[in-house]
């Protein structure tokens, strides 16, 4: 597989007030062409600060993102970011928030958008607004806004912390059912190495602040995965001691 | 029902003040102070002869067309203030010093611009509510969320799109409070600039009733029906709270 995102050497600080915080210390990955990363890293380590370069919201201070080996510019529709507080629209139905990203001009938007809304689980519930809808459901929404763009990357972060563990777990595999038909490379940034362990192809665990990677686990074990196999806990075990927390299986 | 169970307790409050009133006139004895009763009966004398109408009606408009022209005026004003820094930082102190400008200082200016016709009330109430919704309307641009710009970045969507697909909506709740504000000011100063010149209007009927023979019972029906019109007025701006695209912002 072709490299789709190169990270090369990219260093990131916040000046507040007098004290400079070095948040992103030269951070150097590759991730291939539908590749699913995850990302893990003890809290504030600047997960989100690099996730938000990724996605192009910021500009780092230096170092130098690719993608298809073009310099990574403002955001735009070919990545887009999906956040823990989500930002589907509330003045909009479900519908008008899946059409938002579509060109006017697009003569098949509309059944562009039914057609997602549907993908996800969301038929019956179009003319819906946000705020008639649960957590699961407006999930749901944000991941059909995303994918109805047809990006070529998904930037996750930490998309499902804000559910409880059972509504995390049903859309877990509802991302990988949907992955499985569209083919997306993702990265994902999460506390949740369980989670990291269902959905990714490759775990980068990353250092305290400033942030480098540390470590880096390729996950083989075949879809569909159960989490509590040997494998998989003995692979949570190593990238729980990365992260420096000590646990027997 | 269970609206008549929720309104019991102000029903009763609003009838022991009117009884309390009732029993103090007669108590005094007051020539001139009259009592709920005759203020119920100058307003069926003012009803049956169709000036009450009139009156109702001339207030009524004068508010329309200066609030009006106040939210035609404001809204894009407060749009552009909201989302051009430049135009914040140069038209925001102008509008913070005019703001706290009581709109009856504006009377004889009003009076020297637009004579005693009906310009000078509605000049007066443009003045009175354009303020608070523009402050209001620049305050919700200002207050939207940056994840809801930011993803609206991420879908690089045109201008055009932007603004009326997530900056206006996104500050429709806003304006609706201002809106709000601003019909309630609008409503207390049309009764005020009544007061000074003209022929109609409830400000007009409440001076007039004093001067031409102490109709003190007159006086108290306009100051009544002024402040039902304006619980009225209050009620519709409600009803666009409630409206789809905006409970959003209500609800919780």
């Amino acid at each position: 597989m072709r490299t789709k995102i190169q990270v090369q050497n990219v260093r990131k600080g916040f000046d507040n007030g007098k004290v400079h915080l070095q948040v992103i210390e030269g951070l150097d990955f590759e991730v291939r062409e539908g590749e699913f990363v995850a990302i893990v890293g003890p809290s504030g380590c600047g997960k989100t600060t690099l996730m938000n370069i990724m996605a192009g919201f910021l500009a780092p201070d230096s170092g130098t993102i690719t993608i298809d080996g073009q310099p990574r510019m403002n955001p735009n529709p070919k990545g887009v970011l999906i956040t823990q507080q989500g930002s589907v629209f509330p003045w909009l139905t479900v519908k008008q928030n899946l059409m938002f990203g579509l060109p006017d001009e697009l003569p098949n938007r509309e059944a562009l958008a039914d057609e997602y809304a549907a993908l996800v689980g969301l038929k019956g519930f179009e003319n819906n607004y946000p705020h008639e809808l649960s957590g699961g459901m407006l999930k749901r929404a944000e991941i059909a806004r995303a994918l109805v763009v047809k990006p070529e990357i998904l930037y996750m972060d930490e998309p499902f912390s804000a559910l409880d563990a059972l509504m995390s777990l049903r859309m877990q595999n509802e991302l990988l059912r949907i992955l499985a038909i569209e083919k997306h490379t993702v990265m994902l940034i999460t506390h949740d190495v369980e989670e990291a362990i269902h959905l990714a192809d490759r775990v980068l665990v990353l250092s305290p602040r400033p942030a480098r990677i540390q470590a880096s686990f390729d996950v083989t074990i075949p879809h569909p995965r159960r989490v509590s196999s040997p494998e998989a806990q003995a692979l949570r075990v190593a990238i729980l001691k990365e992260l420096g927390v000590a646990e027997t299986v | 029902m269970k609206g008549l169970k929720q309104a019991l307790p102000s029903i009763i409050v609003i009838a022991v003040v009117v009884g309390l009133w009732w029993a103090v006139v007669v108590a005094t004895q007051s020539a001139i102070f009259p009592t709920p009763w005759q203020v119920v009966t100058g307003t069926l004398e003012l009803a049956r002869d169709g000036t009450l109408w009139e009156h109702i009606g001339a207030s009524l408009m004068r508010v329309g067309a200066g609030f009006g022209i106040a939210v035609l005026f404001a809204i894009p004003l407060g749009l552009w203030m909201g989302w051009v820094r430049g135009a914040y930082v140069t038209l925001n102190p102008v509008f913070q010093i005019l703001r706290p400008i009581s709109p009856i200082a504006w009377i004889p200016i009003a009076i020297l611009w637009f004579g005693v016709g009906n310009a000078s009330p509605i000049y007066l109430i443009f003045i009175a509510s354009v303020f608070p919704m523009i402050v209001q309307t620049t305050a919700g641009v200002h207050t939207i969320e940056k994840r809801f710009l930011r993803a609206a970045e991420n879908f690089g969507v045109p201008r055009k799109k932007l603004f009326l697909q997530v900056v206006f909506p996104a500050t429709l709740p806003e304006i609706i409070v201002g809106m709000r504000i601003g019909l309630g000011v609008a409503w207390l100063v049309v009764v005020a600039a009544e007061m000074i010149a003209l022929r109609s209007g409830l400000g007009y009927l409440i001076i007039d009733s004093r001067n031409a023979g102490n109709r003190y019972d007159l006086v108290i029906a306009g100051m009544i029906i002024i402040g039902l019109i304006g619980l009225m007025l209050d009620g519709f701006m409600r009803l666009l709270e409630s409206m789809k695209i905006v409970r959003w912002r209500y609800a919780h």
